[in-house]
């Protein structure tokens, strides 16, 4: 087995990943990023909206500051944000928009003079100042008191990442392409690396560093409809499960966005709301501002997937054959502006849909879009329970988001969190020396070639990995959604846990040579389960709402006695359910908590625990 | 619908001792809005699991699932089957190295290729944390955008009668590429560097001119454009260093 050995491991090469590795690359570490794909085709790259940061160059951002930005962060997360982070967050978030300008992102930027917008459906002028010309614009994206989204085009992520993989050829960042994480080199208290599985010839190659960073982004495929990219399969969450000393936090908040397209379930940017796109119901009627007067389709995400959810189960929905779906209007905009700032919505309303948009209304619901849970992490990025251990990114449980993330604040979030905590792991590699135990190297990579020989022998039985997987994934789509209750997530617990079972006797159908997809599918489908797991059986125990997590039976959000944070361990490999703990959702409340201002419901108060 | 699909498709294990290269035929029922992101899957989950085929976004934008249809250099998921006829054709896109089935490895030869034109703003500004962007115009910085789309699916590549003749040939895209760094305000890399990289025949003087990079590109890209555009440039730049000597 070859073995290679770095300062630094990444394991993810999208913007997290990069971000980092260019820190350390920087600082004259040797870094190397594992991806499945090249880096430019890691799910950043399909980002098409924007990154919010508080430039305030815009007329409609103007009066826009970092405090803004945090306190819309935080009303966004429902207060289950860390607000150390928030803050940290919202600070760095310009001076990263501006270094990504020097890298040469081409930014769009502020025409002087006077132009059109659309809001609600209605027409609105605005006029940009001279003295700002040129300077990075901004957007109008949704949950934000300003306009605050930078953006290239609507291929925002593209062209960040491109950028940022150019920067990283520049630095002499090594990407290993091809190259798939299955298990984390550890022995209970550090971490050493990871082993990996060629996806050109099949070898399994141990990559053994001081650092490891986990930048696989999310893991939304354990749902079946779901916007991510079909490599967002969360087969690195389940090594790091499998450690048993690193939980995962938050794993019950998961977010649905508005404009999936139905049937694929590829997303239309929010941006299509965000410049003013409106909701139709099957009469062709707006109904957000019904639910939602101020900010009707510019509520958060999580609060117009609820509505629209809400307005499907009056019987107002559009039927069809792939079940009931609601209208994006986006005519009104003209023909310009949609092949123009929204052309990628264009091609994929008529590549994908047969849909012209500038003519016809767009078919959506509500779609698995997000994890704001992931690998646990401090503020500084350092996993909990093992030294040597970092994460960043859609991967992380960093924890700005909280229980919801606002549109825009992801694509900021990996630029930010991947500069803070590649500065981080560069602070920590100053005087770390570890003695690496090889007898581990070579006991973990063992133990996977060992599970590689019995899926191919079909030692444990021959369950089909694919029919595995797609129960695991009817059972989260049916149980773990928009709206959750007691009696549908106690099914889903009942149902995965029967798929665990499926899960641990796989074995391949065919010779698993090479590459083998279907053994890379088998290799990650029990962590895969057990991240389902965390999921439902998260929410399951969650009794109150907060964000993208809606108990109808506990509408009220309950700061009294769930104002924390779900751990989610897997303590014994051969549980069946992990164990949770809970802790502060932040250490210190800059903002305490409030009304959002928008999604109104019920609030059972902190302080109503001093009364009672 | 109805109608059953007939899918030709290559296979070849190079890691399998005992794989030969040949053609396997799978049969489909077509469904309402299939694409060829959906036959794939399908063959491959009910069918045969060791079928090998990239797909990433599976919405048009990472480029990964450029593979040769009937005939012709295309993204899988972008096609749908409802354009095509009932037996379908794949194999994987010539060019770059196979790595299994209509599986290739593009990752590589765009590594080489970004390296090879050092795919990077080239500048010795220092950045300043403290102070505001530079500003820039919003017309340049779209039309950066514009040749920025690129998703380095390597279909041009491959429809490249150059490209398929000599292994050194960077191709359509890299002029696409270069050309974007050519009107960035922030590159500061003169016309003469850029001859350096690209005024050979490797680069833009081994054009054939047959145009079908921009038959084929996804993304539209004006890559014919674009490669006169640096052909009339570099060409001035070549009599100059021609009259200097
Ligand atoms: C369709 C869509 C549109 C979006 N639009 C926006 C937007 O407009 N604004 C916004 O703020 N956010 C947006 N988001 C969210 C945002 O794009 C993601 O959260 C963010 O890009 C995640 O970046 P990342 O660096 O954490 O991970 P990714 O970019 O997902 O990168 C993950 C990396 O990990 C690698 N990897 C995964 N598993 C393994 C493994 N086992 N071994 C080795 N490598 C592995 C992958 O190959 C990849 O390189 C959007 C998301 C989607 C799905
Ligand atoms: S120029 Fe077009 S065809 Fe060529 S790699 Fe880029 S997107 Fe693909
Ligand atoms: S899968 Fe991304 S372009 Fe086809």
């Amino acid at each position: 087995m070859q073995t290679i050995y770095k300062d630094v491991l990444i394991i993810g090469a999208g913007l997290a990943g990069e971000r980092a590795a260019a820190e350390a690359a920087g600082a004259g570490l040797s870094a190397v990023c594992l991806s499945i794909v090249p880096a430019r085709r890691s799910h950043s790259a399909a980002a098409m909206g924007g990154m919010q940061a508080a430039l305030g160059n815009s007329v409609m951002g103007e009066g826009d500051n970092t405090d803004v930005h945090f306190a819309d962060t935080v009303k966004g997360s429902d207060w289950g944000c860390d607000q150390e982070v928030a803050r940290l967050f919202a600070d760095t978030a310009p001076i990263e928009m501006r270094r990504l300008c020097d890298w040469g992102v081409p930014w769009n930027r502020v025409v002087p003079g006077k132009s059109k917008y659309f809001k609600g459906g209605k027409q609105f002028d605005k006029e940009e100042k001279e003295e700002k010309r040129g300077l990075i614009t901004a957007r109008n994206f949704g949950g934000t008191a300003k306009w605050r989204t930078c953006y290239v085009s609507d291929g925002t992520g593209h062209s960040v990442l491109y950028t940022m993989d150019n920067r990283c050829a520049q630095l002499g960042v090594e990407v290993h392409d091809k190259s798939e994480a299955i298990a984390l080199i550890q022995d209970g208290k550090t971490c050493y690396g990871a082993i990996a599985r060629s996806l050109r010839t099949g070898e399994l190659i141990a990559y053994v560093a001081k650092a490891t960073m986990v930048a696989t982004g999310g893991f939304g495929k354990i749902y079946k409809a779901s916007t991510n990219a079909v490599i967002c399969d969360g087969g690195v969450h389940g090594a790091v499960l499998d450690t048993g000393v690193v939980p995962l936090g938050n794993m019950e908040a998961v977010q649905f966005h508005p404009t999936g397209i139905v049937p694929t379930d590829i997303l239309v940017t929010e941006g299509c709301r965000g410049d003013g796109g409106t909701l139709l119901d099957v009469n062709e009627e707006r109904f957000m501002h019904i639910y939602e007067p101020d900010k009707a389709e510019l509520a958060s995400r999580d609060v117009v997937a609820r509505w629209m959810t809400h307005h499907m189960r009056l019987g107002k929905g559009v039927p069809s054959p792939y079940g009931e779906h609601l209208w994006l209007d986006i005519r009104h905009l003209g023909e310009k502006h949609i092949t123009g700032k929204l052309r990628e919505v264009y091609e994929i309303c008529t590549s994908f849909l047969g849909v012209d948009p500038v003519t016809q209304l767009i078919p959506v619901r509500p779609t698995q879009h997000y994890s704001m849970g992931g690998v646990r992490t401090n503020k500084d990025g350092a996993a909990y329970g093992l030294k040597g251990l970092f994460s960043a990114g859609e991967a992380a449980c960093w924890d700005m988001h909280g229980f919801n993330r606002l549109g825009g604040n992801s694509l900021a979030e990996t630029v930010v969190a991947g500069g803070i905590v590649g500065a981080k792991i560069v602070e920590f590699l100053k005087d770390y020396e570890c003695n690496i135990p090889t007898a581990e190297i070579t006991k973990t990579a063992a133990k996977q070639q060992q599970r590689i020989d019995d899926m191919i022998s079909g030692k444990n039985g021959n369950e089909n990995v694919y029919k595995v997987r797609e129960a695991m994934q009817n059972a989260l789509d049916k149980g773990a959604h928009v709206f959750r209750t007691e009696e549908g997530l106690t099914e889903c617990v009942e149902t995965l846990q029967d798929v665990l079972r499926r899960a641990r006797s796989v074995g391949l159908q065919t010779d698993g040579y090479g590459a083998s997809p279907e053994l890379s599918a088998a290799l990650k489908i029990e962590g895969q389960v057990k991240l389902a797991l965390c999921v439902a059986y998260g929410a399951l125990q969650r009794r109150e709402s907060r964000g993208s997590h809606n108990r109808e039976d506990y509408p009220a959000r309950n700061d009294r006695d769930w104002l924390t944070r779900t751990l989610a361990y897997w303590k014994n490999p051969d549980d069946d359910l992990p164990t949770l703990e809970y802790e502060d959702a932040s250490p210190s409340f800059e903002m305490p908590p409030g009304d959002r201002g928008y999604g109104k419901m019920q609030i059972i108060s902190a302080d109503s625990k001093e009364e009672s | 619908m109805g109608r059953q699909l007939k899918f030709k498709i290559f296979r070849f294990n190079p890691q399998n001792p005992e794989s030969v290269p040949r053609m396997e035929v799978f049969s489909l029922d077509e469904t309402d809005s299939m694409t060829l992101f959906i036959a794939l899957n399908r063959i491959r989950e009910e069918q045969d699991g060791s079928l090998q085929f990239e797909f990433c976004c599976r919405a048009g934008i990472c480029g990964s699932c450029a593979m040769v249809i009937n005939g012709r250099p295309g993204l899988a998921c972008h096609t749908k089957t409802k354009d095509l006829p009932d037996e379908i054709t794949l194999t994987p896109l010539p060019v770059f190295e196979l790595v299994g089935d209509l599986s290739v490895d593009t990752g590589s030869w765009f590594r080489e290729m970004y390296n090879k034109v050092e795919s990077w703003v080239h500048t010795d500004k220092v950045f300043d944390p403290t102070a505001i962007e530079d500003p820039m115009d919003n017309a340049i910085a779209e039309e950066i955008y514009e040749l920025d789309r690129c998703v380095e699916c390597g279909s041009c590549v491959a429809a490249c009668g150059t490209a398929r003749l000599r292994d050194d040939f960077m191709g359509a895209t890299a002029l696409n590429r270069l050309g974007r760094f050519v009107i960035d305000p922030r590159d500061k890399r003169t016309d003469a560097e850029y001859f350096e990289v690209i005024g050979s025949d490797e680069g833009i003087f081994g054009c054939m001119g047959l145009l079908a990079c921009e038959d084929v590109c996804p993304k539209n890209l004006p890559l014919m454009n674009q490669l006169s555009y640096l052909r009339r440039k570099m060409g001035v730049v070549a009599l100059k260093q021609i009259f200097k000597k």
